[in-house]
């Protein structure tokens, strides 16, 4: 279970990005974060493995505050997707998914039958994926590396910042679905971070709605679409149904008399 | 007679560039040893930064020679208080001076490339390794350094190649390397040599920019192949470079010239009479005038030949005028006393400065003396070498007789001849035993008011040697075994003949034992 409780974070003199942040992710949840842009979702993201530290608040994970852990082995237990991709270009695919297990120290027998069950996992055949370097691979193929990176060392938790958000649509599609896959396959607690209610609605198991460095609500899908909190709620909620219903317009016109 | 020089170029190569290439890869080596953490830090430090990239810029704008000159009066003075305080003594001469200028030198190209790539990485690869669990060390070794490594490459070749050039500079202070044969080719005219040296020097960096590039393009590549390709290649260039210095380590006598023909020639002799005794020993060529006498008194070097008049005037600064055997008694046991140097005894010759002029002219004018020159000095130019004017000889003629010219030039040596044949000059400052007095038909000025002291030829040898009984009795034998005439033909053997002066050295010490 995660536990944010009063966080705040400044990045200097000016409005906080967060402010007094209170929220509770069950494990095995699948929780999205959804708001405009510049909303706080990313920072909370990082917060919670300590790649920023907080100004004010306390974060715990499974009842333990996480600003006594050494940070360096909290992230290694913690995977973190990144919006940009953020593999290392010189490794290859192979080498990329082996670090964290390589950092934890693991044999190289170990590491090597890790790889091929990632690789696997993510669609990508080990023989042909294996030995190609990031930019040999399309951008789709790059995130389920990114993924694949990640869950290397076995983490109960996942961070994704707008993982698919730069990827075409279809593509999109196909690896959330096949990541909501993986997430109750193993078991894990996600937080994903999203600017579109589409994705959040399909994906998630509670949404949190953030605006200016707060929440504006909490719950599931259900929960949203039946009683948004206010106005922006509603209109955030509304809008895939909008676009579907113009969708629908659009794939069945109105026979011609 | 070019056969000839080509072959005695090629005799010496593998010293000089056995000499050169461990100077070269040694001051590489300590430069990226010192300027890769301090980029990293810098890096990662703005208040460090700009100071070490402001300090690295303005170093890399004092000339190369003048570089490696400044580290000799420091490391001097740096030597007189380790052998005061610790009993230890720093050499000042030679290889440590050249090596700590070349070091500096090869940084700034390092340091900018290193810290320039180092904050030039994408940030979010940077945060993508705090994510998977690295500690800034791993972040910094797996990561950043790997992907920093081409241009960082690029910095450590730009850096090779500027050493390998400047190394040619080390030779005024005693280190030798590939510009031993600019400097002395010069000196003596000898083309070929001068071709030679700067064929080798451009040839050597070549070499090592293209391996250094494959290395580049290995890390920009991962290509482990040229990696390796690389590595191999520098390490064979390096290790047949080297072989031929084993074994000529140190413990061997350090023989002294000065920059012009007749101190090649008889620090060859010296060598010869030593090599004769048992005694091995280097040669330390195109060294100041000021420097080499440091040198003798620190220990830096063990004998050379220099000039009563010299060490009386520019050492003991005095100005009377004795006489040549009082100033030659005077000088032994001022050396003796002030610093324990062995004077073993005059050569047998005097090369003294002496101005000198077109015979035609100075008939045309009916110039004699320095007397009678003075009076038409403010119409006339005087060329002069690069010590002349700063030496107080010439401060002596000027008070002496009055003498002012209209303009005064400095030439090296050669130069300077033929300015005066061609009339650029009318008066120059020549040396008594320079064959070229005779070659050029030059009209020698006398010296009616002793303006000028006598500058009989002294053997002289450190404070150490001074103890030692077999190298003094390896070289009292040349004391007075060389006259005026044999100096000058031999000092014209090389200056026109373009013989090598150790060639020369074998024909001085087959005459002198006859
Ligand atoms: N490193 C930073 N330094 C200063 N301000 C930042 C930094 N990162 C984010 N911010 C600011 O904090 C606020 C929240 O940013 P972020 O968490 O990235 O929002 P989101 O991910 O929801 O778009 C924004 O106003 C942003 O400009
Ligand atoms: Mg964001």
């Amino acid at each position: 279970m995660i536990r944010l409780e009063g966080v705040r974070k400044d990045y200097g003199a000016g409005t906080p990005a967060v402010r007094s942040l209170t929220l509770e992710i069950q494990e095995k949840e699948f929780a999205v974060l959804i708001g405009p842009s510049g909303s706080g979702k990313s920072t909370t993201l990082l917060l919670l493995n300590r790649l920023i530290e907080p100004s004010a608040g306390t974060i715990a994970i499974d009842g333990q505050n996480i600003s006594a852990l050494d940070p360096v082995a909290l992230r290694r237990r913690i995977g973190f997707v990144f919006q940009g991709i953020g593999l290392f270009p010189h490794l290859t695919v192979s080498e990329n998914i082996a670090i964290t297990p390589r950092l934890l120290g693991w044999s190289r027998q170990e590491i090597a039958a890790r790889v091929r069950e990632l690789l696997e996992l993510v669609h990508l055949a080990p023989e042909r994926y294996g030995e190609r370097l990031p930019k040999q691979l399309s951008g789709g193929e790059q995130q389920r590396v990114g993924v694949a990176r990640a869950l290397a060392a076995r983490p109960n938790i996942m961070l994704m910042d707008e993982p698919f958000g730069a990827l075409d649509p279809l593509v999109r599609d196909e690896l959330g679905t096949d990541y909501r896959d993986i997430h109750d396959r193993l078991g894990l607690t996600t937080i994903l971070v999203t600017h579109d209610m589409t994705e959040a609605l399909l994906l998630a198991d509670r949404i949190v709605v953030m605006r200016d460095g707060g929440i504006v609500q909490s719950g599931t899908p259900q929960q949203l679409i039946d009683a948004p909190s206010d106005d922006f709620v509603r209109h955030m909620i509304d809008s895939p149904r909008r676009r579907a219903q113009r969708l629908a317009a659009a794939l069945n016109p109105i026979p011609a008399p | 007679m070019s056969n000839g020089a080509f072959a005695a170029a090629m005799a010496v190569l593998p010293d000089y560039l056995g000499q050169h290439v461990l100077l070269s890869v040694s001051a590489l080596l300590l430069g990226i040893a010192i300027s890769l953490p301090l980029a990293i830090v810098s890096a990662q430090s703005r208040s460090l930064r700009e100071p070490v990239l402001a300090l690295a810029n303005i170093v890399q704008t004092i000339p190369g020679l003048a570089l490696l000159a400044l580290f000799y009066p420091v490391l001097l003075a740096l030597s007189v208080f380790t052998a005061r305080a610790f009993g230890l003594r720093i050499p000042a001469l030679g290889f440590l001076p050249a090596l700590l200028a070349l070091t500096l030198y090869s940084m700034l190209p390092v340091l900018r490339n290193t810290i320039a790539a180092l904050m030039g990485l994408d940030p979010a690869v940077k945060t993508a390794a705090r994510a998977v669990g690295m500690t800034p060390r791993q972040s910094l070794l797996i990561v950043e350094l790997p992907l920093a490594a081409p241009v960082i490459m690029a910095g450590i070749r730009i850096a090779a190649v500027w050493v390998i050039g400047t190394a040619t500079l080390s030779t005024p202070v005693g280190q030798t390397s590939l510009g031993n044969y600019i400097f002395t080719g010069l000196q003596t005219e000898n083309w070929i040599f001068v071709l030679f040296g700067c064929v080798a020097a451009g040839a050597l960096a070549l070499v090592i920019d293209r391996l250094l590039a494959l290395a580049e393009t290995g890390f920009a590549q991962r290509s482990r192949a040229r990696l390796i390709a690389a590595f191999i290649g520098v390490v064979v260039v390096i290790a047949a470079s080297l072989v031929p210095l084993i074994g000529t380590a140190s413990g061997r006598a350090v023989i002294g010239a000065k920059n012009f023909e007749e101190q090649y020639i008889l620090s060859a002799v010296i060598a010869d009479q030593l090599a004769k005794a048992g005694v091995p020993s280097i040669r330390r060529s195109d060294l100041g005038s000021t420097i080499i006498f440091r040198a003798l008194v620190a220990g830096d070097v063990d004998a050379y030949v220099d000039y009563s008049g010299t060490i009386w005037a520019n050492e003991m600064h005095r100005h009377d005028m004795p006489g040549r055997a009082a100033v030659l008694q005077q000088v032994a046991r001022w050396l003796k006393t002030t610093y324990g140097i062995l004077d073993v005894g005059s050569l047998g010759f005097e090369n003294a400065y002496v101005l000198a002029m077109r015979r035609d002219k100075a008939k045309a004018l009916d110039i004699e003396t320095l007397a009678d020159l003075a009076a038409y000095a403010p119409r006339m130019k005087i060329g002069g070498d690069y010590e002349f004017f700063s030496r107080p000889e010439w401060a002596s003629i000027v008070k002496t007789y009055r003498m002012h010219f209209a303009v005064q030039r400095s030439y090296q040596p050669t130069f300077m001849y033929r300015a005066l044949s061609d009339g650029d000059v009318d008066v120059i400052s020549a040396f008594s035993s320079d064959g070229r007095i005779a070659e050029y038909h030059l009209k020698l000025l006398s010296d009616p008011k002793s303006a000028l002291p006598p500058y009989d030829a002294v053997l002289l040898l450190s404070p150490k040697r001074a103890q030692d009984a077999k190298f003094f009795a390896a070289l009292k034998p040349l004391a007075g075994r060389i006259d005026l005439t044999t100096m000058q033909r031999a000092n014209l053997m090389v200056d026109r003949d373009k013989r090598t002066p150790e060639d020369v050295a074998k024909w001085l010490v087959q005459r002198i034992r006859k």
